[in-house]
């Protein structure tokens, strides 16, 4: 129940001033603050995501990253689009923009073309990323268009429901693949690498430092930067595959997390409870889409 | 020319779509996302040559849904800007469009219509996307969609949507078609200063008093950019006047009729049309883009003939001109409505009409412009 509501939907006895009025702060926290606070829109807490889910743990390293980034917070504006991780934007106390479902990156292009001072940040989920957003990802890989995108994974649509992604593992079961996932997923760092990325790292919810310190390095990137947070979904994709809970998909994590950077991101693919190769996979200087254009636009000065 | 370059004073020998591309550069937007397709290729064309050099930013995007994106995301990056398509592109930018009309973004998309449905005519006149204009998004939310006759308006009324787009923080649709889109004609443009432009209605408030969906006595919230410390959250979901999401039937029901009311409450200001020959008539031709020019022969041909008729254009499709139509079927024997599709705008009137004149359409499937003997003959037929 957020503060609102609450005090919409009740009110302080009258005339006994010994209760405490219902918004008030539980006793002892008076005066306290989260440490995060600041970067939270408190006022929209508690936040959607199950007891368990890895996208909190996600959004506290970013926030963390963001912190120590070095860069100004107003400079920062962050785009989701559809699905649990989608509703990051929501929750993060920054310029922040949901948008539709898939088109977060293009609205992120134009944002960022539009005030190349911001900072932007795509934060969204391996659905809305790769399957019907598939096509702007690969775009803006490959024009290494200057933006961070962090895509967190956790192998299934989780919004609405359970249903097969394009990143859910061969033979996993979800809602639409009840006798298992006939289709082969996504290397999902082998795409945006393969495309042009100039950053391309992959860790787990596991990983909190790790992470963060991707997520810093990706937005200090000139050029396209991506990470992807393998994480868990314990609600959804632990229980259709009898996985135990997301605690049991963490130790999953620590037991069979190999950090290999500079790895051949061909050889990342993620198998159904196989083996997860992370690590920075790649880390190049390239010059960026506007860079290109400036160039461009120099040489046709020049000419005359 | 001016001093920036953005605004090519003078008279020119140019096409439609050419013509709208300047008015948008003369209007002040500085960003085009686009997608090749014909007949509106070559507004992105113009605007890929003529952006870079004025410090703008031209992006080739890779579809129609991710050009009506980037445009939303360059308008809260603080910019004007603009993306031209036809119909096909039209139907792809329907779901950003309506991301558009929900977090009240002004931004200008410009359709060049061609004949339909499909692939269709690709180099070939329709008007049937009107109606797509109108309602092509799903959910209810009010439209603006400009109709130019003619090369000079497709500059004119790009101007006019971008200050629309200003005014009622919305998208507007610029609703051409291949002919007009075609079309090369003279253009004159006026010195920079001469033209009226619409600034955005940013915020004066400070970051703790804004609400980026508090609506003005307008009806329309004022705005602000990201990077400037406002902190705002826009999303597509039903959201209160910060912007949070709020999935209720309660905050529905105080939210979203707005953005169908604000285009409504303000349509004696929107409204645009031309009229002829009304003072005496008994029959009005209704019509827009290129058939007007076509109804204006028959028109003529049927005044010959000694028939009392009159011409009433609209130059705004959307919001439709009800009560300037209301007033008229209470003294006219009849509507003869020719549109390039099977009959779209026609209900419009014969709303309006609301059995008190005949209402007859003169449909044309596409691919060409109307005969105007075919005008005529309704004329007729409306007179009798």
């Amino acid at each position: 129940m957020n503060k609102q509501e609450r005090a919409a939907g009740e009110s302080a006895p009258a005339g006994n001033p010994a209760v405490a009025p219902p918004d008030a702060a539980p006793e002892g926290t008076a005066g306290r603050q989260h440490p995060k606070d600041r970067l939270l829109r408190g006022d929209r807490l508690p936040h959607i995501w199950c007891p368990t889910c890895g996208i909190g743990t996600c959004v506290s390293s970013f926030i963390e990253a963001i912190e120590e980034s070095g860069i100004a917070e107003e400079r920062f504006a962050i785009v989701s689009g559809i699905g649990c991780t989608g509703r990051v934007a929501g929750y993060v106390k920054l310029d922040s923009f949901h948008t539709t479902h898939g088109r977060a990156i293009p609205f992120a292009t134009g944002l960022h073309l539009a005030n190349p001072e911001l900072k932007v940040v795509v934060f969204s989920g391996d659905g809305d990323l790769v399957a019907i957003g598939g096509n702007h990802l690969i775009h803006a890989a490959r024009r290494n268009v200057d933006i961070t995108v962090i895509c967190l994974n956790n192998f299934i649509y989780g919004m609405t429901g359970g249903q097969a992604a394009p990143t859910t593992p061969f033979s996993a079961r979800t809602t639409t693949t009840p006798y298992g996932n006939s289709e082969y997923p996504f290397n999902v760092p082998h795409l945006v690498a393969s495309c042009g990325a100039s950053y391309v790292a992959r860790w787990t919810a596991l990983h909190v430092r790790r992470m963060k310190r991707a997520m810093i390095e990706a937005i200090a990137k000139r050029g396209f930067s991506f990470v992807e947070v393998i994480a868990p979904c314990s609600t959804l994709y632990a229980r259709k595959n009898r996985l135990g809970t997301g605690f049991d998909l963490m130790k999953f994590y620590h037991d069979n997390c190999e950090i290999r950077h500079g790895a051949n991101t061909a050889e990342v693919d993620i198998g159904f409870q196989e083996r997860i190769v992370v690590g920075k996979f790649v880390d190049i200087e390239k010059p960026t889409f506007l860079d290109r254009m400036q160039e461009n636009m120099q040489r046709h000065t020049r000419k005359g | 020319m001016s001093e920036s370059g953005a605004v090519l004073t003078g008279e020119h020998f140019m096409n439609g779509d050419i013509a709208a591309a300047e008015g948008a550069l003369a209007a002040g937007c500085t960003f085009f996302a686009g997608y090749p397709i014909t007949p509106a290729t070559e507004v992105a064309e113009r605007m890929a040559e003529r952006l870079p050099e004025l410090g703008g930013i031209y992006i080739q995007m890779e579809d129609e849904i991710a050009s009506m994106g980037a445009i939303l995301g360059a308008a809260w990056g603080g910019r004007k800007s603009m993306t031209a398509t036809s119909g096909p592109g039209f139907s792809l930018m329907m779901e950003n469009l309506g991301l558009g009309m929900m977090t009240e973004t002004p931004c200008v998309l410009v359709n060049v219509q061609r004949g339909g449905p499909s692939t269709g005519l690709p180099t070939l006149v329709g008007q049937q996307d009107m109606m797509q204009a109108r309602w092509g998004s799903h959910g209810d939310y009010g439209v603006i969609a400009l109709c130019p006759n003619s090369p000079q308006e497709c500059f004119d009324l790009t101007i006019e949507a971008f200050n629309l787009a200003e005014t009622y923080r919305m998208p507007v649709l610029v609703m051409s078609d291949e002919v007009i889109g075609h079309m090369t004609e003279k253009v004159v443009i006026p010195a920079a200063e001469r033209i009226q432009l619409t600034p955005r209605r940013h915020t004066t408030l400070a970051p703790a008093e804004y609400r980026p969906f508090a609506p003005g006595a307008d009806l329309v919230p004022e705005m602000v950019a990201a990077g400037r410390n406002y902190r705002i959250h826009v999303t597509g979901l039903t959201h209160d006047e910060r912007g949070y999401p709020a999935v209720t039937a309660a905050v529905q029901e105080r939210m979203v009729p707005r953005l169908t009311e604000k285009v409504r409450a303000n349509a004696g200001r929107i409204v645009r049309f031309a009229a002829g020959g009304l003072e005496d008539a008994q029959v009005v031709v209704v019509c827009y883009g290129i058939t007007s020019r076509v109804a204006q022969l028959a028109v003529e041909m049927a005044r010959g003939q000694g028939l009392k008729v009159g011409l009433f254009r609209l130059i705004t499709a959307w919001p439709f001109p009800e009560p300037a139509l209301r007033e008229l079927s209470g003294r006219v024997r009849g509507f003869v409505v020719p549109e390039i599709n099977l009959g779209q705008m026609v209900y419009e009137v014969e709303r309006c009409a609301a059995g008190r004149a005949k209402t007859l359409l003169v449909p044309h499937p596409g691919g060409g412009v109307h005969d105007p003997e075919t005008i005529l003959a309704a004329i007729e037929e409306a007179a009798r």
